[in-house]
């Protein structure tokens, strides 16, 4: 990797500065106030405060209803980055193929990246909802059950999970795509000429060269579907039924914007900080030793 | 040499030059901005939109400008967000379940000071009393009745006819609507009998004043904030409980909450809807089928037959802006009290009027023979409420209601009983009242 030498002592400061502004009025101040309200309970109108030390993550650590969404965010991470990695990985090897039309197809496969995660919760809405949706309708005409995840919580949350991926595998496809494309030819012949089949070739030598992407896109992933994925869950579900789909992003959400609660909503985002670092960490320490890197 | 100014170019600098003193003038002429953000959406927004004009062009001094900020706990959040900004609007509209987070807010002026300091006389005798016990805090009433509603039966009338029942009968009893939703079902005309929408409002935070049974302790929150809920109580159990069996046979449907489950109505798949009666200009306008309306169904005996409450949202005016402006806010709100206003307002839009002269006004005009679902709603805030019917008044309003909701789903999906799921509810309820207390400490 080559560094790059800047002539100007000021310079590279200079060119840094404008997105550290952003990072620091966006990130890192929002992430203190949160830390510092978190501590405090605090009146919706903003003029009552009273500081309460640890009792927020107190109230939180006892909660039923906290321990339920910690639950399901970890299925709903889960299942969006298996998901959306399996299927960008399987839809990236059919795209490398030789076909015409080829970059109609790629094209067509990224553009779901491109809706806004509520738009593409409405999309699901008109499609899946029971009371007004295509499916539920074209079914009933089939079948006599009823497709109806307004009462059936792991249908939601399948149905989330679904939509979710479904905007994300753009992301997915597009890099696995690159990986893929930068494999030379002469190794995958050489493996053919060794007698592997198509199976054999993908497993030892493809997977493997892909691995950099893999655990790039794996960690991406679960940081994007324990945070970013609350556009469509408040479109699709709100959280229910029950609060079967009630993410742990979506509970900070709830509680400190409908519910005005700001000192359980920050000590959630807190908690929840700590969760996606902690789980990224991990994933450093353990997973990346088995990263191939050329 | 100096070039010589064309004809045409001399007549556009004079026409340019004789519209200076406009520029000049147009302060004094500047009227007063008055900021009124509220949640009304579609053709609500338009009738809004309307009857802000209709005030801005009655005088010349103040300017009305209503800005739609979302859903109410959107428009909520943006008044609070404001507020903390020291920038606030001047009138914002708040639904029901805020009343008590803007009571306790310091953030607002009560209608009655405002009035009082504007030394503008209202008659606060005649507003309906089911709106002044729902708004008023020691007698006084604080924020400005706007749009209030109350839930109500609707019924598909052709699909009562084709089971046989009378179509000009709708049931008052819930006795009466399983047996007529059983018959709809039975010949075939439905596919279920009914759905509620706003499941917590219409089946709960109705139901219980109409039957004169208490939602919760402290005169439903009335007396103090050491509130707790009543609602897992015998009443309750069995209410929900009925629904919960009838779930089972199609008799009564979940539909989701808010207004999701109207299209299970207007496309046919129920006979019968109990929602708000707000949306009776809407459903005037859009349903293709014969349709009819009746009061919220009621057990009977020996249950009271009380009221319901208000629903809707009420004009709450904030501090902090300047003095000169609290006139045209005291002007803006007498006027759509006054019973013009209010009989237009109702007529556009389904909501009820809710002063006494309007009323008057509107059955001396024979409003109600003629659009007698439109009395539907009224029939059921008539008469005096007791502590049980006056309102209900819970701080974090909005989180209790959502707690009641998911356990209500958890009943209806079968996971558990009526009286689990009620206590449930009640027990996250009551956590979420003491965290109120807690951050509002008066």
């Amino acid at each position: 990797m080559t560094r790059a030498v800047f002539k100007n002592r000021w310079l590279p400061y200079l060119l840094v500065a404008p997105q550290l502004a952003v990072t620091v009025a966006f990130f890192f101040w929002p992430a203190f106030e949160s830390l510092r309200l978190s501590f405090f309970k605090t009146s919706p109108f903003g003029d009552r405060s009273y500081f309460v030390g640890l009792e927020n993550f107190e109230k939180l650590l006892v909660s039923p209803e906290y321990y339920a969404s910690i639950v399901n965010s970890f299925i709903f991470a889960f299942g969006v980055t298996g998901l959306g990695v399996g299927a960008g990985l399987f839809v990236a090897a059919l795209a490398t193929q030789k076909i015409r039309g080829l970059v109609a197809y790629r094209t067509a496969v990224l553009w779901p990246y491109g809706i806004a995660p509520p738009i593409a919760g409405i999309i699901f809405l008109f499609v899946f909802h029971p009371s007004y949706g295509v499916l539920p309708y074209w079914l009933s005409f089939v079948t006599a059950y009823e497709f109806n995840w307004l009462l059936k919580g792991w249908v939601a949350m399948a149905l989330v999970i679904i939509a979710t991926a479904w905007t994300h595998v753009g992301y997915n496809i597009a890099f696995f795509l690159a990986g893929l494309l930068a494999i030379p030819a002469s190794v995958l012949e050489a493996a053919s000429v060794d007698g592997a089949g198509p199976v054999r070739r993908f497993a030892f030598v493809i997977f493997p060269l892909l691995s950099p992407i893999t655990f790039y896109l794996v960690v991406v992933n679960l940081i994007f579907s324990f945070f970013g994925s609350f556009g469509v869950i408040h479109a699709v579900t709100q959280g229910g039924p029950g609060n079967a789909t009630e993410i742990m992003v979506f509970k900070v959400y709830k509680d400190g914007f409908v519910g005005l609660n700001l000192g359980a909503s920050a000590a959630q985002s807190v908690i929840l900080m700590a969760i996606v670092i902690g789980l990224t960490a991990l994933q450093f320490r353990f997973v990346e030793k088995k990263v191939t890197y050329s | 040499m100096r070039r010589m100014m064309p004809m045409w170019e001399r007549a556009a600098w004079a026409l340019t030059l004789s519209l200076l003193p406009l520029l000049v003038a147009t302060p004094a002429l500047a009227r007063t901005e008055i900021q009124f953000w509220h949640a009304m959406g579609g053709q609500l927004g338009e009738t809004v939109n309307e009857l802000v004009k209709q005030f801005n062009d009655s005088q010349t001094q103040f300017e009305v400008k209503a800005v739609r900020k979302g859903s109410y706990p959107e428009t909520l959040n943006a008044a609070i967000a404001a507020y903390r900004q020291k920038n606030p609007p001047h009138i914002v509209q708040v639904f029901d379940v805020g009343t008590q987070t803007m009571l306790l807010s310091g953030a607002i002026l009560s209608v009655h000071d405002l009035m009082k300091q504007q030394e503008i006389a209202v008659a606060w005798g005649d507003f309906i009393k089911p709106v002044t016990g729902y708004y008023s805090k020691d007698g006084q009433l604080y924020s400005m009745p706007f749009n209030s509603s109350s839930p109500i039966l609707y019924y598909n009338k052709d699909m009562f006819k084709k089971a046989g029942l009378d179509p000009e009968k709708p049931p008052a009893t819930w006795k009466n609507v399983g047996a007529a939703a059983k018959k709809v079902l039975a010949a075939g005309a439905a596919k279920c009998g009914f759905t509620t929408s706003w499941p917590s409002w219409t089946m709960l935070e109705n139901t219980f004043p109409w039957h004169d049974q208490p939602f919760a302790t402290n005169e439903n929150g009335y007396k103090g904030l050491d509130t707790k809920l009543l609602v897992n109580g015998e009443f309750g159990v069995k209410h929900i409980g009925q629904l919960a069996a009838w779930q089972k046979e199609n008799v009564y449907s979940y539909g989701g909450r808010m207004g999701q489950p109207d299209p299970k109505f207007i496309n046919g798949d129920c006979a019968m809807l109990i929602q708000s009666s707000a949306v009776i200009g809407n459903f005037s306008r859009t349903l293709k089928f014969a349709w009819g309306t009746g009061t919220l169904p009621h057990y009977g005996a020996p249950y009271k037959k009380l009221n319901t409450i208000v629903g809707g949202a009420t004009l709450w005016v904030m501090k902090g802006q300047k003095a000169a402006d609290y006139a045209g806010v005291a002007r803006f709100m007498k006027f759509i009290s006054e019973p013009h206003q209010q009989m237009w307002w109702h007529v556009t839009t389904g909501y009820v009027p809710i002063t006494q002269t309007a009323i008057k006004n509107l059955e001396a005009g024979y409003h109600f023979k003629k659009q007698p679902d439109q009395w539907t709603a009224l029939a059921q805030l008539s008469g005096k409420p007791t502590a049980n019917s006056q309102g209900i008044r819970l701080g974090n309003f909005v989180q209790i209601r959502e707690a009641i909701e998911a356990e209500m789903e958890n009943i209806f999906a079968g996971k558990k009983t009526a009286k689990q799921g009620l206590d449930d509810a009640v027990a996250k309820g009551n956590d979420i009242l003491k965290e109120f207390a807690a951050a509002n400490k008066p």
